[in-house]
């Protein structure tokens, strides 16, 4: 993020996310911003950059599906849009809420021209996170790096 | 709260209201949220300063806020309707939560979709926006509903430490059609244009 010079990060957080947002938290140089609901961090992060700042979005999966007209905004500005999702409802899913959404994140960005970088491998998620970064804030789209359950570990609720 | 005879005609007119706030706006940044508002700004004098928007309905105080977290310098003003401040009623509360001392709110209600049909509100009985805005944190708020108050509210939109929410119970009103341009990239283009940034 440091690297792509991220200014502000707006999240509804997931359980994947709590590492990277306690680093957010501590820095002086990126701002946390916390959101009642997920749509707000893409009109946030098209303001920060029309205005001059890049911002970015982290989320659950279940957080996509309250994004999608909202993903108009930067669409119609020609405006980068980043988003960085924890996946639920795929890789060894136990909550049956979570499958219809987490299924449904990669084709209804798609439907809405988004350009998915989806990571399987923790190896991969430093180097995918910069390349999904720089399409977005180099080629002014929106572009959402998913993070597979098989990379944070799927849930366990105590379950063993 | 008893329903006001707000249908009647002495209630504030939303083009001159707009038209002498924005007379005043100084070197401020105007969000103004999709339909009538961006109607309306455009109507009071094209600027490059003008985000306009047509689309991303309960957007224009998000946007309005990332575009103040950018600016710390400048002051920002969103322009919404109460249609749209509800959809999106709870940036509010991340309004409150970052507190940017250069945003202000202005929501024209006139209790109505005026945008589609006029079709009654939910502001048209008992919700009150400024009140719901006090909850969520937003301790400076003002509701006008005499034009005489406009001078004292563009005071408080432009210069009031904020973040500051005014709510402007207007009149349903049939205005002529102005609107302005609708590409986003050009808008988009002006309005970073305006503020010096570099093409990216």
């Amino acid at each position: 993020m440091a690297a792509r010079d991220i200014a502000v990060v707006c999240t509804i957080p997931d359980g994947g996310l709590t590492e990277l947002l306690k680093l957010v938290e501590a820095s002086k140089t990126v701002r946390l911003v916390t959101l009642s609901t997920e749509p707000e961090g893409i009109g946030i992060a098209t303001g920060c950059w029309l205005a001059g700042k890049r911002a970015m979005i982290a989320m659950q999966s279940s957080g996509v599906g309250n994004c999608i007209n909202a993903l108009g905004l930067p669409a119609a500005y020609r405006a980068p849009c980043l988003m960085l999702v924890t996946m639920r409802g795929q890789w060894g899913e136990f909550n049956p809420w979570q499958v219809p959404m987490g299924q449904a994140v990669r084709p209804a960005l798609e439907a809405v021209g988004v350009k998915c970088f989806a990571v399987d491998k923790a190896e991969e998620i430093g180097e995918t996170f910069a390349a999904a970064a720089d399409i977005a804030f180099m080629s002014r789209v929106s572009a959402a790096v998913l993070i597979s359950q098989r990379v944070i570990g799927a849930k366990e609720f105590g379950r063993k | 709260m008893t329903p006001t005879p707000h249908k009647s005609s002495n209630r504030i007119k939303r083009r001159p209201l707009v038209a002498e706030l924005l007379a005043g706006r100084g070197s401020a940044l105007v969000v103004p949220g999709l339909g009538s508002a961006t109607w309306d700004c455009f109507a009071a004098g094209d600027a490059p300063e003008y985000l306009y928007s047509w689309g991303g309905m309960g957007l224009a105080v998000p946007t309005a806020l990332g575009v103040a977290l950018a600016q710390p310098e400048r002051r920002v003003l969103a322009v919404t309707g109460d249609g749209e401040m509800l959809m999106g009623i709870g940036s509010l509360a991340v309004v409150a939560d970052q507190a940017p001392v250069n945003l202000a709110i202005l929501v024209l209600d006139n209790e109505s979709f005026g945008e589609t049909g006029r079709q009654r509100g939910l502001t048209d009985n008992r919700v009150d926006i400024a009140a719901v805005a006090q909850g969520f944190g937003l301790r400076q708020t003002r509701t006008i509903s005499q034009a005489d108050a406009v001078a004292e509210l563009a005071d408080f939109l432009f210069k009031a430490p904020g973040p500051v929410l005014a709510v402007a119970k207007i009149a349903i009103s049939q205005d002529p059609w102005r609107l302005p341009e609708k590409d986003g990239a050009t808008i988009a283009h002006r309005f970073r244009g305006a503020l010096g940034l570099e093409p990216t």
